[in-house]
């Protein structure tokens, strides 16, 4: 079978020594992690190894020897280090060899065991070892299904980079330190490490502790009684900042806990949550500079009202229309005039609300847009929030003209079941039929045609109403949308793709070095990146979104019933 | 096809010039085809694919775009079942095409997956026999090889 060898490309102009990794027998590959230098001795070598296999759990044994001699070959170099393989007897001993600064090196395998006469061809992969130190290996979706196939058909590339991930205890000697044992690996020139990153770490305990507590007052805050009560607990449910703000104290509560990361996807999804609020707050500040400067906020205030008398006035048009011949359309003019009149009516309440709440916009409109500093997504759902606010009235009209053409609907149901002589039976929740005397036929029909012939009106109201209040539902579904995307868009993950494309691995890729007849093939084993869309699937932020609660057949359906609508569903909200 | 396009774009961009007398127009549409023809050479245009077979190790395909992107995937040699050349009818003739069995692990004779290869070079019988001989000679080999113990 062939021999496959992965050598790290730092080690290639290290001096000769013995080589130090992991055998994988059931994949008869061998996984080089380091070189130990001559001099050593034997015991000490072998003392070290276990103390690393007790403490990484990585079976590290000694596989070969490696020899870098600048003239040609030695004789008695080969020799000495076949007689090593005597010392540290490992099956099968490998034995590589490298000339001057020739390209091709030579790799042979020592068998003392072996039943196989003939010499076993040999592959030389080459790795970046930092790289596949520090990328995390992704399975593809299919074999994450079934974890329970996952231990036999084990994929030979995580054993590798399993391998070399752990042994990061043996990455910390470098060639330089005070110890018996020299080992050249990539790290062995000096431990790299980030001040940023140190100071960032010693800091954010101090940090995370205070926030924590913070935290915990807040939520007592918001936990207590003074806020369950019946008039808030209900408006608390029905405005979306609240939500978003909940949604966020609980990011805040999983970044602050003192608990470390315990695997991969736990603390990218640390660092997630923390680039997307850090993004989200820095955005909103620039919002809110950008809305307090050259005094925005009050030109905005001032255009509000102005706005919703506009918006009233184009509602009393439309119903002026309505109460006469809209398109043509003749209507029913005592039902007409008396809906209109209803409708116009209240439109004159909102607008006598709207005047009398004027003098205090401005102000509320400036504290609450201080609130934007809390990050861009608070500011949109306060936005959402002040549409559904200034529209109220066009959502009153619509349960009105909706329940009013609901009624109409289940009488002319009813009275055209009884048009025929049947019944609906609630027993039994079918239709039977049903005698009826002929008095009740007789005002049975009389109604049915009353009803049948007021139907145009009513559905003219109901069709007008329920387009507009599609049309607010339809905005702010869209910014809800918008929300949602900063919500659950993992964005350091996404920066981490583009920068260190290395961390995650979809895969590797091999390339073919140059061949010389002879000597053992040459590959180049690269990390191969997760795609982006890989990436956003993977480490998508969870959030309680918003989705059509019914498809489009039922919604068509109850808007032909004259059922009300809300289209918008979220998640843990119980069913109207 | 891209001339086909070009041609789309710039005809109705020239058409509504002469209507609008906008220059802008004009600008718009050559941004749109330098856009356009930049996204087609980088994510559309595949130059070359290959299929690069290492007995021990496993199957790697590469295609490689106008641009000079490479995207690669590496299958290894545990999860492969075969290679095959698989006959399919489309419209009124029939087309070859090389494909990679994947092994299932649930169902030792079963297929979890096929892996279609040269899906626009889409070469003919007779290259691709000879690529088929060439796989099979691979996979031969680790089924004759001993396994060890």
């Amino acid at each position: 079978m062939v021999l496959k060898v992965f050598f790290p490309s730092c080690c290639s102009s290290a001096e000769s020594g013995v080589l130090i990794g992991r055998w994988i027998s059931e994949q008869n590959s061998a996984v080089i992690l380091a070189v130990v230098h001559f001099p050593f001795i034997p015991v000490q070598v072998k003392q070290y190894l276990r103390d690393v296999q007790r403490v990484t759990t990585v079976s590290v044994s000694v596989l070969g020897a490696w020899s870098n001699s600048k003239q040609e070959k030695e004789e008695s170099l080969s020799e000495f280090l076949e007689d090593l393989g005597t010392i540290f007897a490992h099956e099968p001993w490998i034995q590589i060899s490298k000339e001057g600064d020739s390209k091709f090196w030579n790799c042979s395998t020592l068998q003392k065991h072996s039943n196989n006469p003939e010499e076993e061809k040999v592959i030389l992969v080459y790795y970046d070892q930092r790289k596949v130190m520090l990328s995390h290996l992704h399975p593809p979706l299919a074999t994450a299904a079934s974890p329970d196939h996952e231990a036999d058909d084990a994929s030979k590339l995580s054993a590798i980079f399993d391998t070399v991930a752990k042994s990061k205890v043996l990455f910390l000697t470098g060639r330089y330190d005070e110890g018996p044992i020299k080992l050249t690996h990539w790290q062995s020139d000096g431990i790299e490490a980030s001040i940023i990153v140190e100071l960032m770490k010693q800091a954010s305990v101090p940090a995370c502790m205070l926030l924590a507590f913070l935290l915990s007052l807040v939520s007592g805050v918001c936990r207590s009684r003074v806020l369950k009560f019946w008039p808030l607990s209900f408006l608390w449910s029905k405005l979306s900042t609240c939500e978003q703000l909940g949604h966020r104290l609980q990011h805040l509560q999983l970044i602050s806990s003192n608990k470390k990361a315990q695997n991969q996807t736990q603390f990218m999804r640390k660092a997630n949550i923390f680039v997307s609020l850090l993004i989200d707050v820095a955005l909103g500040i620039l919002l809110m500079s950008w809305l307090y400067r050259k005094n925005r906020i009050s030109h905005l205030a001032d255009t509000l009202i102005p706005v919703a008398d506009h918006v009233a006035e184009e509602l009393q048009d439309l119903l002026q229309w309505l109460m006469g011949a809209p398109a043509g359309l003749k209507m029913n003019r005592a039902l007409d005039q008396v809906l209109g009149r209803f409708f116009l009516y209240h439109i004159h309440l909102w607008i006598s609300y709207i005047h009398l709440m004027s003098p205090f916009i401005e102000m509320i409109l400036w504290y609450v847009g201080l609130s934007a500093c809390l990050g861009l997504t608070v500011a949109l759902c306060i936005l959402s929030d002040i549409i559904a606010l200034l529209t109220f009235h066009i959502y009153c009209f619509y349960v009105y003209g909706a329940r009013l053409y609901c009624l109409k609907i289940y009488g002319l149901s009813s009275l055209w079941r009884l048009f025929r002589g049947k019944k609906w039976n609630v027993l039994r929740q079918r239709v039977d039929s049903c005698s009826y005397d002929l008095d009740q036929l007789f005002i049975g029909t009389l109604l049915f045609t009353i009803l049948l012939f007021l139907l145009p009106t009513t559905a003219l109201y109901y069709l007008v109403f329920t387009l507009l209040r599609l049309l607010v539902v339809v905005v702010q579904g869209l910014i809800h949308l918008l929300v949602d995307l900063i919500d659950s868009l993992p964005l350091y993950s996404i920066i981490l793709r583009l920068c260190r494309s290395y961390r995650l691995a979809a895969g590797v890729k091999f390339r073919v070095l140059e061949q010389q007849d002879g000597k053992p093939l040459r590959l180049l084993m690269q990390i191969n990146p997760l795609s982006y869309g890989s990436v956003v699937q993977t480490y998508r932020l969870p959030t309680y979104s918003c989705y059509p609660k019914d498809s489009w057949t039922s919604l068509c359906k109850k808007l032909f019933l004259g059922e009300l609508i809300y289209p918008w569903k979220h998640k843990g909200e119980n069913q109207d | 096809s891209l001339s086909a396009a070009t041609s789309a774009v710039w005809l109705a961009a020239y058409g509504l010039f002469v209507l609008s007398q906008n220059s802008m127009v004009l600008s718009a549409a050559i941004f749109i085809t330098l856009i356009g023809l930049i996204i087609y050479l980088h994510f559309v245009k595949i130059d070359q694919e290959s299929l690069l077979v290492i007995g021990s190790l496993g199957i790697q395909v590469t295609s490689s775009y106008a641009s000079g992107k490479e995207s690669t995937t590496f299958i290894e040699m545990s999860r492969v079942k075969d290679v095959v050349i698989n006959e399919a009818i489309h419209m009124q003739k029939v087309i070859y095409y090389l494909c990679i069995l994947l092994r299932d692990p649930g169902d030792p004779q079963g297929v979890s997956e096929v892996v279609p290869l040269f899906q626009s070079s889409k070469p003919r019988l007779d290259c691709l026999i000879e690529v088929y001989k060439s796989c099979q000679e691979i996979l031969e080999q680790r089924k004759t090889a001993p396994q060890s113990s």
